[in-house]
């Protein structure tokens, strides 16, 4: 079974990936746990989760999640594709999937998927990660974690600067 | 000025030692140049024609000595004994080893300054009015706002991989010292009705080969909703903006093919959804940053005598005060503004030895203060008059007291062929033979105020399109040739410029920039600048002086 690196809370470790994404043009639909398109999901998606199938849904760059808005609690996964590694407009979409519509689910990255991008990814609400770079585990955890610091709030944990120092003083 | 607590200090460390990190990988060949490339960018470090080059980020080209004197050191220690500022008000160096860059950081942020985000598509350095905390007709501190705006951007996670690379100016005075208008993202500060300060927020200037001047989406927006409204209008460029073509990438041409009203209606739908008060900082923080830029100033009579006598027995001091002296908010101050464009040398650039001498004098006279502005001059906005005469013998001895300040002489110019492999023409020899022929001070004098901008390319690094004479360099058949523009402007009359005419082979330019100056001087009525004269006129009779010998 294929493996990924996950957010867990033990921190990043490897997982295995108990989802098989199906192609658009995939005629067949294999069993257990998938990941479709939207288009996909749109036409098969209710079928498949009234199998009691896991589902998820992988968002192009040039796909917006408000599409996806109503169909979110139902979603095991989605799982965001950076065709390349400077396209930054999953950021965007991984902070609206959590901080505008509440989405507790998977929000995996997908596609061209780097090391540098780490922290970035983290903070913008991505937990879930199919580096194309060969990284481990380890080796994301110490790009994420290289600033100890943040000057903005999104959509983590993390304490920007000026909370920080409002509650020295 | 700002200064790091702990948090900055931390931050710009990790920053180098991340860099460190990925030089690393890079020289032991663990990374290729292609996947290094974007991880460099983000560090200021470009690949030029001859060597990598370091831009180094002056934020809101606000300077101190120690600052000052550490870029001089790195320009002795690690390049050829000079810097070149920018008309981003950033200073580069154009000759650096990839091995030592990871070093300069650490020793730039030794001083608090970084290279974060001087590139790359990311939201650039922010622009302030070079003459803030000093001029009398701001109604705020911008630095204050520009600071707020630096760190929310610094390693923003959303959009640190924009469409295109993002800038942001701020002004907070009616006289616009700093091209909001040619900006992505330009802020005017205004006060509403209620006597409560605001921003007008313009949007999509930018010049390039689709040049445009920005439009206003929203005419107040209280500054304590300052980044929450950024966020919005970041958010929906970072969703919508073209990533096809990089030369359809950058805002201006998302707001223009919206609209600028739809543009306008999308923010403020984005910002509305929004939680402000996640994004908006808090008074506490607020004024905690504006603390950093209070500064008292000496009770002093308006006039100095010493001053008055020292103009008064010399007229080449007295002419060097007319121009390069401009009014301070505190009586018996003035700011001074020191010319790096001594004609026949480069347009920005400084030695280590002028560094060195301007944070000397920044120490001595200007309470710890110098500025850099887009004109890619230096400033100390704060000298006692009774000083100002030091102040202009310790210049002029290091070559830095040309009395030019917006002066035909006083030209903007990026590095262009000499340097940069995205130029098409030389722009440095041409700014050089320009000011030569306007070197008799008296001359440039007569003839006023003249903003002469001159870009190697379509890039527009030289701001060509909003220069009352605009010289654009282009390739045609491999020979350099430029294309003249006149009547443009980067002020609070922002205008593009107008094209002459056909484009003017390389010797031809320093000649057609006299002939211009000469129609102004016949054609000009009282007190008109050569802007104004345009005008009036319009492109005719200058396009006869220039073209005649082609009929």
């Amino acid at each position: 079974m294929p493996t990924y690196i996950k957010l867990t809370q033990d921190g990043l470790t490897t997982v295995e990936d108990p989802f098989t994404f199906v192609a658009d043009d995939d005629q067949y639909i294999p069993p257990g746990d998938v990941i479709l398109s939207l288009a996909r999901f749109q036409t098969d998606g209710e079928r498949l989760l009234s199998e009691g199938r896991a589902v998820g849904v992988r968002v192009t760059a040039d796909e917006t999640v408000e599409s996806l808005a109503y169909d979110l609690p139902r979603l095991s996964v989605v799982a965001l594709e950076f065709p390349k590694f400077r396209d930054g407009r999953q950021y965007s979409n991984g902070r609206l999937l959590r901080e505008r519509y509440g989405y507790e689910g998977e929000v995996r990255a997908v596609g061209d998927v780097l090391r540098e991008q780490a922290q970035f990814m983290l903070r913008c609400g991505i937990d879930a990660f199919e580096p194309a770079d060969g990284s481990t585990p380890e080796a994301w955890a110490h790009a994420a974690g290289r600033f100890r610091h943040v000057y903005q709030r999104a959509a983590d944990e993390r304490v920007p600067a000026f909370v920080l120092r409002a509650e020295r003083q | 000025m700002y200064r790091y607590d702990t948090i900055d200090k931390e931050f710009v460390a990790d920053r180098a030692n991340e860099f460190r990190e990925q030089v690393g990988r890079r020289l032991a060949g663990e990374i290729t140049e292609e996947q290094f490339k974007p991880i460099r960018l983000m560090n200021g470090l470009y690949l030029q024609l001859h060597a990598y080059m370091l831009r180094i980020s002056i934020p809101y080209g606000t300077l101190n000595a120690a600052k000052l004197r550490k870029l001089a050191w790195i320009a002795k220690t690690y390049d050829r004994g000079y810097g070149h500022f920018t008309t981003r008000t950033n200073l580069q160096l154009h000759w650096i080893k990839l091995k030592d860059a990871p070093d300069i950081l650490e020793h730039l942020a030794e001083v608090e300054m970084h290279a974060m985000q001087t590139s790359g598509n990311c939201i650039r350095n922010i622009t302030a009015d070079p003459y803030a905390g000093a001029t009398s007709d701001e109604l705020d501190d911008p630095r204050v706002w520009s600071e707020a705006i630096r760190q929310w951007a610094t390693l923003h996670p959303e959009f640190s991989f924009l469409p295109r690379k993002f800038k942001i100016a701020v002004s907070a005075s009616a006289k616009d010292r700093t091209a909001t208008r040619i900006y992505d993202i330009g802020l005017a500060m205004r006060r509403g009705r209620n006597g409560e300060l605001g921003f007008e927020v313009m949007v999509g200037g930018g010049l390039g080969r689709t040049p445009y001047l920005s439009h206003t989406i929203r005419e107040f927006l209280p500054t304590r909703r300052l980044l929450s409204y950024l966020e919005a209008i970041l958010r929906v460029y970072n969703r919508h903006g073209r990533r096809d073509n990089p030369w359809k990438a950058r805002i201006k041409i998302l707001v223009n093919q919206l609209g600028a009203e739809e543009f306008a209606r999308q923010v403020e739908e984005e910002w509305a959804k929004s939680d402000h008060e996640l994004v908006d900082l808090p008074d506490i923080e607020l004024a905690r940053i504006r603390g950093h830029f209070a500064k008292s100033f000496e009770t002093l009579p308006a006039r100095s005598e010493a001053f008055e006598a020292a103009k008064a027995a010399d007229p080449e001091f007295a002419r060097w005060t007319r121009h390069n002296l401009h009014p301070h908010k505190a009586p018996g101050y003035a700011i001074v503004d020191v010319s790096l464009k001594t004609p026949g040398l480069t347009p920005g650039d400084a030695s280590s030895e002028q560094m060195e001498l301007v944070a000397d004098l920044a120490e001595r006279y200007s309470l710890d203060e110098a500025r850099v502005n887009y004109q890619q001059n230096l400033i100390l906005p704060h000298v006692k008059l009774e000083d100002v005469p030091a102040v202009w013998r310790e210049l002029k001895a290091a070559g830095l007291a040309t009395p030019n300040i917006d002066l035909v002489t006083d030209i903007i110019a990026c590095p262009g062929l000499d340097y940069c492999t995205l130029a098409n023409a030389r722009a440095i020899p041409i700014a050089q033979q320009i000011a030569e022929r306007f070197a008799d001070d008296e001359k440039a004098e007569e003839i006023g105020e003249l903003k002469i901008k001159i870009s190697g390319c379509i890039n527009a690094c030289g701001h060509h399109h909003v220069g009352h004479i605009g010289i654009l360099g282009v390739d045609k058949k491999g020979e350099e040739f430029y294309q003249v523009t006149l009547g443009g402007s980067g002020a609070e009359d922002a205008a593009l410029g107008t094209i002459l005419g056909p484009a003017l082979p390389y010797e031809k330019v320093a000649e057609a920039v006299e002939q211009l100056v000469e129609v102004y001087l016949r054609e000009r009525k009282d007190g008109e600048r050569f802007l104004d004269t345009f005008r009036r006129t319009g492109v005719a009779p200058f396009k006869e002086a220039v073209y005649a010998d082609v009929h």
